[in-house]
C-alpha cells in the first residue's frame, strides 16, 4: 500500500528505483522435458481421433471435412478410419446442419461441428445461442447439449473483411457457452479433448495462421489421457513489472514482446488466457496484484471486447493495486482491409506491445521525440 | 361424472328421486373394445410415394379417450387464455385450441420412444406426451412447479424422458433440431422416428428447407408435419374482416335510406 503511494506520488518509472528484471521462463517449464515438436494441426487431428476412438458418440460434421481430408486438413485420415457415418461431409447449408448436429446433442450423441470459419458460423448462430446454449436453462437441466463448434476464428492473411473478423467477446458474452481459444499444440490438444468430454456447448476459437506452426510437447501431453481443465489460464512467462494478456495468435506476439521488453529492463508476465468464458479471473488478478499493471491483447475490434471485460475484473477486483490505466492493444475499429499494409495497420503488432507495456510503466517516448 | 357421482353417493330420501331421474339423462358410456373401423374423410394428395390407407381401426373406448384428452386440451386451452388475459400469464402464450386432433392422433400410433418437437405452440403436445395440467399451468405461471421449474415460460416445455424435445421460440428452427433427433436415432440404430411439427409461418424459413435436403441425403427417419392454422395470414384476415365490415354498414346503410325514401318505417312503427 505505501509502495503504491510513494509511487503515484513521485511519479518514477520502475527502473529508475533499481527492481531488477523477473526470471525468464520458457514455454515448456510445466511439464517434462520437451519429447517432440508437434503442430497445431497435428495436436488438433490427434485430439479428434483419440476422442472419437474412445467415445462411439462422437462424430464430426462440417464441409469438406471428409473426402476433401479437412478445408485446413485437422480432419485428414479419419473418414477412413471412422467410415461416413461419423464423418459427415455436409452441404454449404450452416444453418441446416449445425441445427441438426445441436439436435443430434440433444438425444445424447456428442457432435463436433466444425466451420470453415467463424465468419460463416453467423448464419448457424441462431442455433449456437438459441438452440444449443440456453436450452439446458430453459429446461431446467432436462437437456443438456454435449456439442463443440470448432474452426479458424479472427484474421488471416489478406482475405478480406468479411472472411477476418474475431467473434471471441460475441461468444464469450453468452451465458451457457465455453469459450476456449489455444494457443500452442499442448493447449490445442488439451482444450479440444476436454471440450469434447465436457456436457456443454463450447466455442473452440482455433487460429488458420497456427495450424502449421510447430511447438514442443511432452510425453506426458501426447498420453491420450491428456486434457487440460477448462477456465484455467497458463502463465507463459513470469514477470514482475507488466501483465500482459493474450489468447491465440497475440499470445506468440506478446511472448515476442515481452522479450524485446526485458532487453529494456522491463519484465513482463505474459498471460496465456486459454479461456475466454469462464474468464481464470483469479489468475489474471494474482498477477495484477503481484506486477500493479496491465495490458490487454486482443486481435478483434476494441468496443466491447476481451481486454475490456478483463479492464472490469480487473477495476472492480484489484483497483487498489494499479498503479497505471490498464491500457487495452486490440484489431483497429474498421472492417478488416485487403491491401498488406493496410491489414498490417488494422492489427496489433509486437511494436504495439511493446509501446503499451512502456506506457504503462511510464516509460513511453513521447511522439515529439520520435520524428 | 358429476351425474353418476351425484347417484352414487349416500342421499337421503328427497333427494334420491331426483338421483334416479338425474341417473337416467346419464348418457351411457360405451367401453367396448370391438374393433371399429373408419375411412377418414378427405383422400390423401401423395407426391412420389403411396399413400397410407384410408381406412383406420380403432375402437370405442379408444376413441372416448381421444374425445376425453381433446376436451381436456381444450378446457387447458381456454384456461390459459383467460389467465392470460388476467395478467397472471406473462410475455407470449400462443394457443393450440382448434388443432388438438393433429397431436392426439399422433399420440395414437406412435410411442415414447419417438421424439416429438415443435415451436412454441406446445402445450397441448406436452400434455400428450405424458405431461399434467399442474405442471403446465405452474410453468405458465412461473411457478418452481413448473415443467422447466419456472424457468422456460409458454414456449419452453420439455420431457426427455417422453421424446418431447420442446417448446422452440425461433420460429422454424426446431425442423433442423428434430432432423438431428432423426439422425441420432438412426446413429443409434432405433427403429424410431421423430416427428417436427412447424406452421404455415415456418414453410418460408431458408434452414426448413437446408434440413429437408440433408434428411433427403442422408436418409434420415423424419417426419415433418405442417399444422397450418393460418396464423401467417393475419392480414389477409384483417382485410377480409374490414370488408364484413364496410358492406355490413352498405346494407345498413340501403335500409335506412330505403325506409326513408319510402316511408316504410310508418307501417313498421
Amino acid at each position: 500500500m505505501f509502495r503504491i503511494l510513494t509511487q503515484r506520488v513521485l511519479g518514477q518509472s520502475l527502473l529508475q528505483q533499481g527492481i531488477r528484471p523477473g526470471a525468464v521462463a520458457s514455454a515448456s517449464r510445466c511439464f517434462a522435458s520437451a519429447a517432440k515438436d508437434l503442430t497445431v494441426r497435428e495436436a488438433l487431428n490427434s485430439a479428434l481421433n483419440e476422442e472419437m476412438s474412445a467415445d462411439p458418440r462422437v462424430l464430426l460434421m462440417g464441409e469438406e471435412v471428409g473426402e476433401y481430408q479437412g478445408a485446413y486438413k485437422i480432419t485428414k485420415g479419419l473418414l477412413d478410419k471412422y467410415g461416413p457415418d461419423r464423418v459427415l461431409d455436409t452441404p454449404i447449408t450452416e444453418a441446416g446442419f449445425t441445427g441438426i448436429a445441436v439436435g443430434a446433442a440433444y438425444h445424447g450423441l456428442r457432435p463436433v461441428v466444425e466451420f470453415m470459419t467463424f465468419n460463416f458460423a453467423m448464419q448457424a448462430i441462431d442455433h449456437i445461442i438459441n438452440s444449443a446454449a440456453k436450452t439446458y436453462y430453459m429446461s431446467a437441466g432436462q437437456i443438456s447439449v454435449p456439442i463443440v463448434f470448432r474452426g479458424p476464428n479472427g484474421a488471416a492473411a489478406g482475405v478480406g473483411a468479411q472472411h477476418s473478423q474475431c467473434y471471441a467477446s460475441w461468444y464469450a458474452s453468452c451465458p451457457g457457452l465455453k469459450v476456449l481459444a489455444p494457443y500452442s499444440s499442448e493447449d490445442a490438444r488439451g482444450l479440444l479433448k476436454a471440450a469434447i468430454r465436457d456436457p456443454d456447448p463450447v466455442v473452440f476459437l482455433e487460429n488458420e495462421l497456427l495450424y502449421g506452426e510447430a511447438f514442443p510437447v511432452s510425453a506426458e501431453v501426447l498420453d491420450s489421457n491428456f486434457a487440460l481443465p477448462i477456465g484455467k489460464a497458463k502463465i507463459e512467462r513470469e514477470g514482475k513489472d507488466v501483465t500482459i494478456t493474450a489468447f491465440s495468435k497475440m499470445v506468440g506476439f506478446a511472448l515476442k514482446a515481452a522479450e524485446i521488453l526485458d532487453k529494456e529492463g522491463i519484465s513482463a508476465e505474459v498471460i496465456n488466457l486459454r479461456s475466454i468464458r469462464p474468464l481464470d479471473r483469479a489468475a489474471i488478478n494474482a498477477s495484477v496484484r503481484k506486477t500493479n499493471r496491465l495490458v490487454t491483447v486482443e486481435e478483434g475490434f476494441p468496443q466491447h471486447g476481451v481486454g475490456a471485460e478483463i479492464c472490469t475484473s480487473v477495476v472492480e477486483e484489484s483497483f487498489g493495486y494499479l498503479d497505471a490505466p490498464v491500457e487495452r492493444i486490440a484489431g483497429a475499429d474498421v472492417p478488416m482491409p485487403y491491401a498488406a499494409n493496410l491489414e498490417r495497420l488494422a492489427l496489433p503488432q509486437v511494436e504495439d506491445i511493446v509501446r503499451a507495456a512502456k506506457r504503462a510503466c511510464y516509460r513511453s517516448v513521447p511522439m515529439a521525440a520520435a520524428v | 361424472m358429476a351425474l353418476s357421482h351425484l347417484s352414487s353417493t349416500r342421499s337421503n330420501r328427497l333427494l334420491r328421486p331426483l338421483a334416479a331421474a338425474a341417473s337416467s339423462l346419464c348418457r351411457p358410456i360405451s367401453t367396448s373394445t370391438e374393433p371399429l373401423v373408419i375411412e377418414t374423410s378427405i383422400p390423401f394428395t401423395p407426391h412420389k410415394c403411396e399413400p397410407p390407407s384410408r381406412s383406420v381401426e380403432t375402437n370405442p373406448q379408444e376413441l372416448l379417450t381421444f374425445f376425453r384428452d381433446m376436451a381436456t386440451m381444450r378446457r387447458m386451452e381456454i384456461a390459459a387464455d383467460s389467465l392470460y388475459k388476467a395478467k397472471l400469464i406473462r410475455g407470449f402464450c400462443h394457443l393450440y385450441d382448434g388443432q388438438e386432433a393433429v397431436c392426439v392422433g399422433m399420440e395414437a400410433s406412435i410411442n415414447k420412444k419417438d421424439c416429438i418437437i415443435t415451436a412454441y405452440r406446445d402445450h397441448c403436445t406436452f400434455l400428450g406426451r405424458g405431461g399434467t395440467l399442474l405442471e403446465i399451468f405452474s410453468e405458465l405461471m412461473g411457478r418452481q412447479g413448473g415443467c422447466s421449474k419456472g424457468k422456460g415460460g409458454s414456449m419452453h416445455f420439455y420431457k426427455k424422458e417422453s421424446g418431447f424435445y420442446g417448446g422452440h421460440g425461433i420460429v422454424g428452427a426446431q425442423v433442423p433440431l428434430g432432423c438431428g433427433l432423426a439422425f441420432a436415432q438412426k446413429y443409434n440404430k432405433d427403429e424410431n422416428v421423430t416427428f417436427a411439427l412447424y406452421g404455415d409461418g415456418a414453410a418460408n424459413q431458408g434452414q426448413l428447407f437446408e434440413a429437408l435436403n440433408i434428411s433427403a441425403l442422408w436418409d434420415l427417419p423424419i417426419i415433418l408435419v405442417c399444422e397450418n392454422n393460418h396464423c401467417k395470414d393475419v392480414n389477409l384476415f384483417l382485410l377480409l374482416d374490414f370488408l364484413r365490415l364496410f358492406f355490413t354498414l352498405l346494407l345498413l346503410w340501403n335500409r335506412v335510406l330505403n325506409g326513408w325514401l319510402f316511408g316504410r318505417w310508418h307501417g313498421h312503427c
